[in-house]
């Protein structure tokens, strides 16, 4: 499976989405591939994700897409995460 | 990767900003003042958030100021920044803003395992809190696992 975490600049907040992303998964017991990436590289990067992980500023600029899009409130905040991947993958 | 050495010169306490713009270019100071980056950092910071929303305003309190690696960041390095008054960056959840962080990476390939320890310290709930309320140097250093 395929995850892409989406911020302005592809480096830091992306990759903080990253990280715990694949600390959730981890304890979940589910396999993904979790890339962070830049609105930028979006259609390249994003290409067969099934879900995108953003901020709810990047939702209108991700627009149409196949994948489910999170919004996270709080990037910091494991359990949030983990209570939105559930529901997304379950 | 541990987090490149937190020097004192990028921790500045009990700041005065007068809007978001003002609070992250104390940090591009302060990143400045430490070395880790040029002075024009500081505008691609405010640039991003113009040009992307206040999406940098990660958690509660709490605002991660970056902008793209480039020739303005000579290397790796944080600013930690707190602020007398909090100040408004127009976040949906997580206003108003405490604390600030600056993040410079000259190069993409490198950051992911210095965030990874950003996220070891702030998964903690009360480290922005603790941060917001820091008194001295040394408190941020402890709290940001440095001593």
């Amino acid at each position: 499976m395929k995850i892409v975490a989406i911020c302005g600049a592809g480096i830091g907040s992306s990759g903080i989405l990253k990280v715990n992303t694949e600390r959730v998964l981890g304890r979940l017991g589910i396999e993904a591939d979790v890339t962070a990436a830049h609105l930028g590289s979006l259609d390249h990067d994003a290409a067969n994700a099934q879900v995108i992980l953003t901020s709810p500023e990047f939702v209108d600029a991700i627009g149409k897409t196949n994948a489910d899009v999170i919004v996270v409130e709080n990037y910091f905040d494991t359990a949030e995460l983990t209570r939105k991947l559930e529901a997304a993958l379950g | 990767m541990p987090l490149p050495k937190l020097s004192r010169e990028a921790i500045v306490l009990g700041a005065e900003a007068e809007d978001w713009r003002d609070a992250v270019r104390l940090a591009g100071t302060a990143l400045t003042a430490a070395g880790i980056a040029e002075p024009a950092y500081a505008d691609e910071m405010v640039r991003m958030i113009e040009e992307h929303g206040p999406y940098v305003v990660i958690a509660p309190g709490l605002a991660l100021a970056h902008a793209r690696p480039g020739p303005e960041v000579l290397t790796d390095g944080l600013a930690v920044v707190t602020l007398a008054t909090p100040v408004n960056f127009g976040h949906p959840y997580n206003d108003p803003v405490s604390v600030v962080l600056a993040l410079a990476v000259p190069t993409g390939d490198a950051h992911i395992a210095l965030v990874a320890e950003l996220a070891n310290i702030f998964n903690d709930s009360t480290a922005v809190d603790e941060l917001a309320i820091a008194v001295t140097t040394d408190d941020v250093l402890r709290i940001m696992g440095m001593t």
